[in-house]
This record gives structure tokens, sequence and C-alpha cells, in this order.
């Protein structure tokens, strides 16, 4: 089974500060992270690496549970083995096609290439960066363009997993792009791995007023949620690992990508403008004692005849 | 070919570029600009070079396409075992603000099962020019792997000039799915839309960075242009929070409200794909977004215990309990109970924010409330401008004085 994990590089705080002087946004002095969104997604990844995930859903652990066996490096304990035992007889056709290998895409400048050694170093077995000046400026749809001409320069996905939302542009729009380009189906906001299996997964996912648990048939693009899991430390080996693995990185003609669809020039949409919000002040002050005040609010409210 | 262009005539080779770069995106080298791989055409030096040395180009769009044969707007109506959520009326209100300084129709799009009661649709055709209804049962469940080909497939007959969607958790899944699919723009979360009454150009303005920036968006040389919005950003038409019901109307009004819509199909080959084995819904208690009345709580509150002096005010007010994210950060009050962009958007008639500073995150969820009273000690928080009606004391003495006087006026 091959998992992509689709992650973003992101400034690692969404603070946004003004110049006085020339009133421009000041942007230095920000450090790169992964996309908090697509650590969980990383870590389900591994988690489902790591054999945690069962395909009928009776070895499925909590998550926080699932983290913590991982961060140890720990295997499953015997009686989860036992457990993984009684599967195999009841279901042996729908496990995960062993073995099952992480792969972390990204679409970044070449300095993204750390943080796909950062993913490697944490469990995944490969990183590819698609890093080219022609994808620059890319919106969702030319950022999902690329992404999927980066898919099919690599191993067939079963199951691709992107953060539900990046926390920089908070579009939440890539996965369900993704899934849509492919045909194949998304489920948004996932909360929690249940089950996977060679053929369909089982995960709990956000709704309207509450939560559902739903099948989904693989391949499938899951959206998950930042409290899915927490992303593993690396242990020692796995950072030497990350340290020396080469990161493929391609640029547009590598993947075959139209310079027409990809980037500033493949993007619908572009931004007119942009503005920190600053309100006009047209508030009635309610004025005198605490005493005063709230007699002119319970006036106020009165009046509204709620 | 797009790019960032320096121009080498009037670049002074001050540095400001290299500055505002938070990508190393470009650099200065022999008293002159240039963009580097690791560019993202983010535009932050083209607002600081102070000599307008440096623009962004955009190639000529590949395919500009004619425009002019898209027209109409349409508000892709979601449905709930057979209930429209009143996220559409709020978007048909919207949507008639917008066809009406265009001049064009508002189309409201109802998938739903066979069989299903007719009334939502006949309370759309009351809000719009005309329904498009598929009566299917693949339709029966939410499923983008059906919805999305089928609007996108709509779109593509009958050209629509903009799509909106509610940012339900099922808009946000479906929306893109129709986008890549007719390969347009779509931009999420729309908090401002405006159009232009000539070009029909839809600005789109939303909050970005986690609201600390304000985007706007458009979408200039694709069609259709769609947007998402969140439940509660817009007032819903007519305040139609009920539906129509066929029986209690006359029987003409009825046969014109039917011979509004109009039936589609769904294509043969759609299969659902995602199965909803189980439905859990959150704990009992109200949800906030449809609340007449809110108190909303702060930090400002202080202390913990103060809660049940908000949770008493909101009694006495006919309201719910809303607070900030770091309440809930703290563990004082669940998520359920989080207004702002990153938990509900609420429209009440009466908001009142105790000890909310209101940052833009929170204020980007409070943007249906009708009158907002703001409580703070701090007269420059932003919120006390943001509100109708601002009161600068301590909120906790405040909000025992305005319990006492209810109390008093009820009793």
């Amino acid at each position: 089974m091959h998992i992509v994990v689709c992650a973003k590089a992101v400034p690692s705080t969404t603070e946004v500060r003004m110049d006085p002087v020339t009133h421009t946004i000041v942007r230095d002095g920000r450090q790169a992270v992964i996309n908090p969104f697509d650590t969980a997604a990383l870590e389900l990844a591994l988690q489902v690496k790591d054999g945690v995930f069962e395909a009928d859903g009776r070895c499925a652990r909590g998550v926080a549970g699932g983290a913590d066996a991982a961060c140890g490096g720990l295997r499953p304990s015997s009686d989860e083995a036992a457990c993984a035992d009684a599967t195999a007889d009841t279901a042996p056709a729908d496990r995960p096609a062993a073995p099952v290998t992480v792969s972390v895409l990204s679409m970044g400048i070449p300095a993204t290439e750390a943080l796909l050694r950062d993913a490697i170093s944490r469990g995944a077995d490969e990183g590819v960066l698609l890093s080219d000046r022609a994808f620059a400026g890319a919106d969702t749809l030319a950022t999902t363009y690329a992404l999927t001409c980066g898919l099919a320069h690599m191993p067939t996905a079963d199951l691709i997993l992107c953060g539900k939302m990046a926390v920089d542009g908070d579009t939440a729009q890539i996965g369900p792009e993704i899934a849509g380009a492919l045909g194949v189906p998304c489920v948004t906001d996932v909360r929690e791995l249940v089950a996977v299996g060679a053929r369909r997964v089982r995960a709990v996912r956000g709704a309207d007023n509450g939560t559902e648990v739903v099948d989904v048939p693989l391949p499938a693009v899951l959206t998950v949620a930042k409290e899915a899991a927490d992303l593993r430390m690396p242990s020692i080996a796995g950072v030497r690992r990350g340290a020396c693995a080469r990161v493929r990185v391609l640029g547009a003609e590598d993947v075959g990508a139209d310079p027409a669809r990809a980037g500033l020039a493949g993007s619908p949409t572009q931004v007119v403008r942009s503005f920190v919000p600053q309100r006009a002040d047209e508030a009635v002050r309610v004025e005198g004692t605490v005493s005063e005040q709230a007699a002119q609010v319970a006036d106020l409210i009165e009046g509204m005849a709620l | 070919m797009s790019g960032l262009v320096i121009d080498a005539a009037r670049c002074v080779g001050c540095r400001r570029c290299e500055k505002a770069c938070a990508t190393a995106g470009i650099v200065v080298e022999g008293r002159l600009a240039h963009a580097t791989e690791g560019c993202v055409l983010c535009g932050a030096c083209v607002d600081a070079c102070p000599v307008g040395a440096i623009h962004i180009e955009r190639g000529s769009a590949a395919d500009e396409g004619d425009l002019a044969a898209w027209s109409g707007i349409w508000v892709f109506a979601e449905q709930d075992a057979g209930q429209v959520l009143p996220v559409a009326f709020e978007l048909l209100g919207k949507a008639r603000e917008l066809a009406a300084a265009r001049g064009c129709t508002v189309t409201a799009v109802l998938g739903q099962g066979c069989g299903g009661p007719v009334d939502g649709a006949l309370t759309l055709a009351a809000c719009a020019d005309r329904v498009i209804l598929a009566q299917d049962e693949r339709l029966a469940e939410r499923d983008a792997s059906v919805y999305a080909p089928w609007i996108a497939q709509l779109a593509e007959e009958m050209r629509p000039e903009i799509i909106l969607y509610g940012a339900t958790p099922f808009g946000r899944e479906l929306a893109p799915g129709v986008a890549v699919r007719l390969r347009t723009g779509l931009t999420a979360d729309c908090t401002v839309l405006e159009i232009d009454p000539e070009t029909g150009l839809l600005q789109q303005t939303r909050p970005a960075f986690g609201g600390n920036l304000m985007a706007t968006i458009e979408c200039p040389a694709h069609r259709p242009q769609m947007a998402t919005v969140r439940p509660g950003v817009f007032a819903a038409m007519a305040r139609t929070r009920s539906q129509l019901r066929a029986e209690d109307m006359p029987r003409q009004l009825v046969r014109g409200l039917l011979a509004r819509m109009e039936a589609a199909k769904v294509d043969p080959r759609l299969e659902p794909q995602v199965a909803v084995v189980e439905k859990r819904r959150a704990d009992e208690g109200a949800s906030i977004a449809e609340a007449p009345v809110l108190v909303v709580a702060g930090r400002g509150i202080g202390s913990k215990k103060n809660l049940a002096l908000v949770r008493r005010l909101a009694e006495l007010l006919g309201g719910e309990v809303g607070c900030t994210r770091p309440l809930v950060e703290m563990g004082w009050l669940e998520y359920r109970h989080q207004v702002g962009q990153t938990g509900v958007s609420v429209a009440p008639k009466l908001l009142v924010a105790l000890g909310v500073s209101g940052a833009i995150q929170h204020l980007a969820g409070i943007g249906g409330a009708q009158t907002v009273v703001a409580v703070n000690e701090d007269a420059d928080a932003p919120l006390m401008g943001a509100a109708a009606y601002a009161v600068q004391a301590d909120c906790v003495a405040f909000a025992r004085e305005l319990i006492a006087r209810l109390e008093a006026r009820a009793g």
C-alpha cells in the first residue's frame, strides 16, 4: 500500500505586522514549518505503516494511544497481535497490502526540502518536492494541478492524506480538488481513522452537528483535522536517515506540467487587494457609572422587544 | 510568460525588497534586485519597493473564452434529510442583491432523494427566479462523488456566471470538486461579495492569515465565478427561517412556484462512494449559530467562576452563551461555544460581548449580528469600535448590575 501525504510549508506564525512607516506587511524573520494539519496527516500515515489500524476496526486504538505507542517506537502489544491474527481469520482479503510505504509530497521553494527531510526522519519513506519558478503564485486550482502532476510521477497512491486546511490560507480546498481531479472519493475533516484495509477505509469525520462514521473505497483522499494525531518526534536513527535521504526535487518539465496550467499563469483567481482590516469607529458610547450604564443597556434591550 | 519583473532603470538597490521577502525569493546583487528560485510571487517586494521598480506580470489568460455566454447567479441549496439548510436562504438574499445590480436572474439548485418533501423546493422558488430540482436516490445522502460531477455538468450546460455555496462541511467538500472539474476559481469563506454591474466581475473578500489580513479576490477570465460563504455571515432572505408548506398555501401560488421549477437529471454512471455508517450527534444544547441572543464571554471576564454571570445573563435574555477561542483553549467552555473564524459564525439579533477584545478572527464570526453591545475596560479594544454600543466598564461589575436590573424588571 502506498500512502502519499501532501504537506505545505507555512510560516510558523500567522501574525501580520504592519510597517508603520511604509504601511506594508512585515514578513521577515518567520521560520517555515510543516502546516500543523499536515503533520497530523503524516502521523496518521505513519500509524498505518506501523500497523496500528486493522481492516475491520476491531483493533483500532484511541488516537492518543496510537500516537503514544508510535512515539516510543513500540510495536503493538501482544494482545493486539493476537487480535490481528483473529482479524486475519475473518477478513484476510482486506488488510493493507504490505509493505506500507509513506511518501510526502510538497510544492514549494527549494528550502522546503529541509522539511521533507524532517518528515523522513520521523518515519516517511520518501520525499518529493515540486519546485520551479513556473509553479510560483499558484492558487488552489494551479496547486492542485501541480500536485496531481507530481502524483502521476510517483508510484500509484492508494491513499492520499492532506491536512484539512493550511493555517496561512485556510481555504481547505486542496484535498477535495485533488480528489475531484483524480475522480476519487474524498472524506474531509477526518477526526479519527478507525480501520484501514486494502480496499476500504473507515473514518470519523466532522459533520453539521456532531460527527459521522463513514466507509470509503480506496483510492481516496482524506483531509485530516489537527486533533486526529500528534506527529511523533524523530528517533536518532531517523535523524540520520533524514539527513542522508534523497529528496526528489522535480521541476515543471520533469513532471510534464503544462506551464499554462501551473503557477500564476494557471490560476483563475487573483488577489486584487489585501489589507489589514480596520473598522470605522461608529459605536455609540454608553457613558456614566456602571449602574447608569447598565440601566441604559437594559432600556436598549427592552426597546428591542426580543 | 508571467513572473516577477524588475525595472533595472528604476531599481536603486536599496534592499527593501530583500528584507520584505519571507522566502529569500529576491536578492540584490550589484545594486540590482533579481528574483531567485525562492520567489513565490506573493507581492511583498512589490509593496515594499519605494521606487516602483517591481511588478508582477501575468501572462495573458490562455482560455479567455466567451465570458458573455455565462449569465445568472446560482445558489447551491444544500438539504439534510429533505430540509433545505438556512444558509441557502442567506445566500439567496445576497444573490438577489447581486442580481439586482447586475440585472440577471437567480437560480437555486436543489438535489434530493426520490419522493422527498417538495416544501423546501417551494420555499426556494419563492426566493429565486428558478429552481433546478433533481430528485434522485443518489442525491438523498450528500456525497460529493455524485453531487460534484452533477453540478459541474449542469454548469457546463447552462453556464451560470456565478455559483455560491454555503461553507458547511459538505459545501466545503462539494465546491472544490466542482471547481476542479470546471477548471475555474473558487474563493473560500467570503465575508463580503460585491459585483461590477458592467462586467459581472465578482469581488470576493475573505480573511487570510487566520483573519489578520483581508484579501479581495477576483476571477477575471474563468466562469463560473465561485465562492463559499459560512452560515450566518449574510442575513437570511426575508428571515425565511421556516419553510413554506404546500398545504398552507393557495393552490394558485403553489402552481406559480411550481412553474419556476426545472427538473434535472443525474448522469446514470455516477454512484455514491462514501457510506455513512453511523451519525453521532454532538451533546445537547442549542446551537449558538441559530440563537437570537448571544452573550459572549472573552478573557476579560477574568475568572471561570464569572461564567455563572454570563449564563445567568443569557438566561434572562433568552439566549445562549458564546465565547472566544482562549476560553475554549483554557477549557472553560466547550468548542461548540466558540464564536469566530475557527469556531461558529453567528447571526443573533442581539450580541452582548463581555470582556471580548475583538481579535479579527472573532470579528469575522460575528458579521451577521444585528446589534452588538461591547463591554470592556479598554476603550481601544477593536470590538469597542466595531460594536453598535460600547460600554467602557468592568465587564463583571456591569454584568452584575445588568442582571439585577433585568431581574427587577422581570419580577
